[in-house]
């Protein structure tokens, strides 16, 4: 028995006085009693804070307490369901009946070689930091580089962080942190789902979820790859399991057995890091028995294009390779053109140079015998794999790929993505309801915050920022503009950069951004190198970057080869950390191991608002803007992010205007009349853009202009705000397209179109191929499109529907990556076999900071790291959280029963797990739901391990990272956190 | 109309969205616990955790299947800590099995008698900071139902296998599912609860025999074998002597705490 306080709200005195003694009112068992609700069930409506789905939840307080959170019931995703993370959000306000004891309630300053935190006030706090700040940059204000470009940038400050914050948040941050000049300016995505972006932007054009959620239910079968969907986002499951009621087919595939694998009608097991062998596989027993979708991909993709003579494919390498440079010379990955520049085509797709017919030979080599030696899977389940999805190529079919983290954090993880977009388009899945590659973003608002400008080589919208070898916001626009379409019918919004570029500027530099200084222009920093996420840390380790501001970020745990960067921020001189309760990041001084005394770093602690207590939009990983509202106060001092910059922003003007510093206009001419406390709705304007002629706000982007006479602080989001209200905001629960599209529900990017390329959905002459699921149909009377919002306006056969690429058609042959214009299977980094596939090992151009990597004889064991569905990312949230500790109390690994018996391990032992970058100690849980893989004749075993834990906390543990290592895609730097060699053995 | 909840385990993906429901909308605190090995905690249900899932893997054929079990108070038509209440505290309200938390005396004849463990005592501070063990289990969050609302579990489940209805509805929505499934590659699928202790309202579609869950193939009434009578005539004898020092207890305590305490919502 245990001893409990707790509210005696639910004593059944009254009811049943009297009763005593009597028999059980057996002749009543149909009545139901009557009792009052024992609290109130709240109408204040927001979005959950956990992961990328944008579940509604409603949630009631008393006397200024939440008393009550659960799912909304008019929310057309949700349906008032919610996971546990989602349920258990009412701990993130309060436990019990307090606020949560490990919230910040206060700021909290940590003094160099201090060994513990004292209070301070937020007047305090700001003055200090934008001090911190204003010392730092001007003390390592860079004018111009070696070769005497102007840059005005300064690398001694770095800025990381959010995927959690609301998105007018992140905006400012990004406004804030750029008008500094800081370079070093990333966030979660880099290192979660970049590559799967990259993969889409060089596949279809863009890289979120081409379709959405409710959408799933759509599918006539849908492949699970990479991403454990069931466990990581339960509610998008809901929608997998209404279709699979619809008749449709789950096909889960994952190393483990996972929660998604119980449900699925076929579980492929194979091996990590085998991705593009599988697909490839399934890709050539798609083409070897024709069951491509022939007119799509002949008229929606370049397989018809024609390929330099030259290109070609050995042993692994592709034509170009340049051993000493260690990179691809691209010259032959390129179209025969004619002599307007036009690509040549072959529409029989018969010439031996066409896109096709390379496209075959190169995944003729991906048989089932060889892929299943590579992967490790069963033949007979690779094989109904195969068969179940490749169905989906007829006609009125549609295959669903749901993809995440799993597949994107390899060293070939854009390639592996690739992979997939391939099998989807000639499966012509794309642009059709129940289709797409729906590519999840995490974090509740990875998206909208991500699409802020927050990776370092990014404006909001994605607009290139500028680089020092750009002499002039015309070079610069000239750079980043892609030359308008050569080839008929092809619409290119990329075009519109100027547009796009000057309207930002505007935004943020009002009446000081004139035709004269470049609208502004001369104000940012201008890049010179990679800034992403490990150089950022390798620019910490060596005191180049001074300072952090880290957002809601907690690298300590989240970073590869955490024991590398927790190192790195030892050597800080000062940290400012925005978060909802003290990180292993604003920690690092207690990190295991470090003598707090030696610790030199100044560390501010600011207490941030939870998302229950603060309103804003946030954007759902299927790329929904939706409004969420404060439902109650932040707890004590506690103030949103929003607060928190803003402050920061108007201190950091006032210190400039008062004192100056080097191109201190860059500061004091920024924008930033929000009020103070702001008005977040003022942003969310900012955001959309206004005609400045009028003082309008924009309808679209579509009113943009490159003239200095709009201003947009985010084109993506332009329309989410007009005149006609904040279309965030709106709640519209009717469907009238009857496939689930909900166009008037909240709104979404781009232009509301809510499965994106859908001009792919109909032929040539604009019918749908299945009109029973049309996303979009011409009406030929009234000469408009009904339905979705299309891709562009054009008639039927006047456009072609992947409106992003060059030439309007989606591209199989990918010859913008760097490590090849088709995925190739390679070993990953540690690998305990050698590639069966050729004699390079590992890809070719994979990026490595660690000085060696782990041997097989050392580290026999293959592992890979995984997130279990009570537990948010780091675990700032959620092991603060008594309800979901509860539920999974400590850090674990998984493991077959076959290697735990070879090691003597048994279930429940604490085990220590060691790769060539550190050793953790974690409680084994045996499991049949793992077994070893047979791979090219020999056993591989595969442990897995949760990283979501740390060193401070109400529940603390060994974090998974410590033994990944600092190794990455080239393509976008993104850590291969999924594929490292390990060993386990029982503790002594 | 009596109500139930149908639980198909067909559909549940064991994320205890369930179990931290039942302790949102209950105000009930989470327990200390360890990783034993398993995803599987708290190790069972207690005075504060009224429900939980249960985790099973089983290997047939060479194929694994990971099964899932939603546990909590079944509210038997037939209830064994009903039958054994010495002070009649457990008592069905409707169909609703209910404890009575002033009478409640913490015996524990309640939580010995419960073929399902679903029944538990727990120490509870009142107002006047005496400690008082109660029993405690699931109600099917009596409250929300009695206004038209799901359970807290009902509502939140994400994949829909728990459902609240009428009872004679659930039976034939479950049976049928049970027949689609022994159609569809499960044969030994079984739909639990219809006549088990005079019927069950916690009613369970199984995709596989219910041993492969935990569950007991045919459970029985505490009072159902010799060992269970002689309990029975302890604890009615235990109850015929405890009445009358409990009600002066009760009525002390009232007068000490008149005032102070309010009933709350219930």
């Amino acid at each position: 028995m245990r001893e409990v306080t707790r509210r005696d709200f639910f004593k059944l005195s009254g009811a049943v006085a009297g009763g005593l003694l009597l028999p059980a009112e057996r002749g009543l068992i149909e009545r139901i009693p009557q009792f009052p609700l024992h609290k109130r069930i709240g109408e204040t409506i927001t979005i959950c804070t956990y992961c990328g789905v944008g579940c509604g939840q409603i949630v009631s307080a008393t006397d200024g307490k939440l008393v009550n959170i659960e799912g909304d019931p008019d929310h057309p995703i949700s349906r008032g369901h919610l996971c546990p993370k989602g349920v258990s959000s009412h701990q993130l306000a309060t436990v019990g009946e307090t606020p949560n004891p490990h919230r910040l309630q206060a700021v909290k300053y940590r003094a160099p070689g201090s060994a513990s935190w004292e209070e301070k006030s937020w007047d305090w706090a700001i003055n200090e930091i934008a001090g911190r700040i204003k010392a730092t940059r001007d003390a390592n204000w860079i004018p111009e580089d070696a070769e005497g470009h102007v840059v005005n940038r300064t690398e001694a400050i770095a800025a990381l962080g959010t995927v959690f914050a609301n998105s007018e948040e992140a905006y400012l941050l990004t406004k804030l942190v750029r008008s500094l000049g800081v370079v070093f300016n990333e966030n979660e995505s880099r290192i979660c789902v970049t590559s799967a972006v990259t993969a889409g932007s060089e596949s279809v054009g863009r890289g979120p979820m081409t379709n959405h959620w409710i959408d799933l239910s759509n599918s006539d079968c849908i492949m699970s790859i990479g991403c454990n969907v069931a466990e990581t986002f339960p509610i998008a499951f809901s929608w997998v399991e209404e279709a699979k009621e619809r008749g449709g087919k789950l096909i889960s595939v994952d190393p483990r057995f996972t929660r998604t694998a119980a449900a699925a009608d076929i579980y492929v097991p194979l091996r990590t890091g085998s991705d593009v062998a599988l697909i490839g596989g399934m890709i050539n027993y798609i083409l070897e028995n024709e069951l491509y979708h022939e007119e799509y991909v002949r008229e929606y993709t370049d397989a018809s294009f024609l390929i330099n003579e030259g290109f070609g494919f050995e042993d692994g390498l592709f034509t170009g390779w340049d051993a000493d440079k260690g990179s691809y010379d691209k010259s032959t990955w390129q179209y025969q053109t004619d002599e307007d520049g036009i690509p040549k085509r072959d529409e029989t797709l018969q010439d031996e140079n066409c896109v096709f017919q390379l496209l075959k030979k190169h995944f003729s080599r991906y048989d089932p015998d060889t892929v299943c030696a590579i992967t490790g899977t069963p033949k007979e389940a690779f094989l109904e794999a195969c068969q179940a999805f490749a169905a989906t190529g007829a006609q009125d079919k549609a295959g669903a790929i749901i993809c995440s983290s799993g597949a994107a954090q390899h060293a070939a993880g854009t390639q592996m993505v690739r992979s997939y977009y391939i099998l989807q388009l000639i499966l012509g899945n794309i642009g059709v309801a129940g289709g797409g590659i729906n590519g999840i973003a995490g974090a509740s608002n990875g998206l909208g915050c991500t699409l802020q400008g927050r990776l370092f080589h990014v404006l909001p919208g994605d607009v290139p920022m500028p680089a020092a070898a750009d002499e002039s916001l015309e070079a610069y626009l000239n750079r980043v503009t892609p030359a308008p379409a050569t080839m008929e019918n092809v619409i290119s919004p990329w075009t519109s950069r100027p547009k796009h570029a000057i309207s930002v500027l505007k935004a943020w530099y009002g009446d000081a951004a004139t035709a004269r200084n470049g609208f502004g222009w001369e104000y940012l920093p201008k890049l010179g190198g990679n800034y992403s996420f490990v150089p950022l840390f390798e620019a910490m380790k060596d005191g180049t970057i001074k300072g952090l501001l880290a957002w809601g970020m907690n690298p300590a745990v989240s970073g590869p080869n955490s024991g590398a960067l927790r190192a790195a921020l030892q050597e800080l001189d000062w940290l400012v950390v925005a978060d909802l309760g003290e990180t292993e990041t604003a920690a690092v001084w207690k990190c295991p191991g470090v003598d707090s005394t030696e610790n030199q770093t100044e560390v501010f602690l600011l207490p941030a608002a939870a998302s229950l207590e603060k309103e804003g939009s946030l954007m759902s990983s299927a790329r929904w803007m939706q409004w969420r509202y404060p439902a109650v106060d932040p707890p004590g001092e506690a103030r949103s992010d929003l607060w928190i910059i803003n402050r920061l922003v108007l201190k950091l003007k006032e210190l400039y205007a008062q004192e100056g510093g080097p191109h201190a206009e860059a500061i004091t001419n920024l924008t930033c009349a929000y009020g103070d406390p702001p008005d977040v709705h003022l942003v969310a304007k900012e955001m959309n853009g206004y005609d400045l002629t009028t003082g309008a706000l924009l309808a679209g982007p579509g009113a943009l202009k490159d003239d200095g006479t709009t201003s947009c602080g985010n084109w993506l989001w332009c329309g989410s705000y007009t005149e006609q209200g904040n279309m965030m905001a709106r709640r519209d629960p009717v469907d009238p397209s009857g496939i689930g599209l909900f166009s008037n529900w909240a709104w979404c990017f781009p232009v509301n179109r809510r499965i994106m390329y859908n001009r792919a959905s109909v032929d040539l002459e604009g019918n749908p191929w299945n009109p029973e699921k049309a996303v979009i149909t011409w009406n030929a009377a009234a000469e408009s499109w009904a339905g979705d919002v299309p891709d562009g306006g054009p008639a039927p056969g006047a456009a072609y529907p992947f409106v992003m690429k060059p030439h309007g058609r989606a591209l199989l042959f990918g010859m913008g990556r760097v490590d090849g214009p088709f995925p190739e299977h390679y070993e990953p980094w540690e690998s305990p076999v050698s590639n069966p596939m050729s004699s390079i090992q590992s890809d070719p151009v994979l990026k490595a900071w660690e000085q060696q990597s782990g041997t097989r004889d050392q580290y026999p064991v293959l592992a890979t790291t995984y997130r279990l569905v009570e537990h948010m990312h780091t675990g700032t949230m959620t092991r603060n959280s008594p309800w979901l500790v509860e539920a999974q109390p400590q850090m674990c690994v998984e493991l077959s029963g076959e290697l735990a018996a070879e090691r003597g391990i048994a279930n429940g032992d604490r085990v220590t797990i060691e790769s060539a970058r550190g050793a953790i100690e974690a409680v084994a849980v045996v499991t049949k739901r793992l077994r070893p893989f047979e791979v090219d004749g020999q056993v591989v075993h595969q442990i897995a391990l949760p990283w979501h834990w740390g060193y401070v906390g109400l529940s603390t543990g060994d974090s998974g990272n410590l033994l990944t290592a600092r190794v990455a895609d080239s393509n976008t730097m993104i850590p291969a956190y999924r594929e490292f060699l390990v060993d386990i053995r029982k503790v002594v | 109309m009596a109500k139930a909840m149908l639980i198909d385990e067909s559909r549940c993906i064991g994320c205890r969205a369930c179990q931290v429901a039942c302790k949102q909308w209950n105000d009930n605190p989470a327990e200390e616990t360890e990783n034993w090995g398993s995803y599987e905690n708290p190790p069972e249900l207690s005075g504060i955790t009224w429900t939980r899932i249960k985790f099973n893997e089983k290997v047939e054929d060479g194929r694994i299947k990971w099964l899932f079990l939603n546990q909590g108070c079944m509210h038997c038509t037939d209830a064994s800590c009903e039958a054994v209440c010495p002070t009649g505290a457990v008592r069905h309200h409707g169909q609703f099995v209910l404890v009575d938390e002033d009478w409640c005396i913490g015996c524990g004849y309640c939580v010995a008698a419960c073929p399902f463990d679903a029944i538990h005592s727990v120490f509870k501070v009142t107002g006047g900071g005496e400690q008082k063990a109660t029993a405690q289990k699931c109600t099917f969050c009596v409250d929300r139902v009695s206004n038209d609302l799901p359970p807290a579990c009902v509502k939140t489940c994400p994949s829909n296998a728990l459902v609240w209805g009428d009872r004679d509805e659930m039976v034939v929505q479950g049976k049928e599912r049970v027949a689609a499934l022994q159609a569809n590659g499960h044969p030994k699928a079984t739909f639990y609860g219809e006549h088990e202790l005079g019927g069950l309202h916690r009613l369970y579609v199984l995709a596989d025999e219910p041993s492969a869950y935990g569950l007991p193939e045919s459970p029985r009434h505490a009072t159902a074998n010799v060992a269970s009578q002689w309990l029975s005539g302890i604890v009615t004898a235990g109850a015929i002597a405890a009445v009358p020092f409990w009600l002066l207890f009760k009525r002390y305590r009232a007068a000490e705490e008149e005032g102070r305490i309010s009933g709350g919502g219930g």
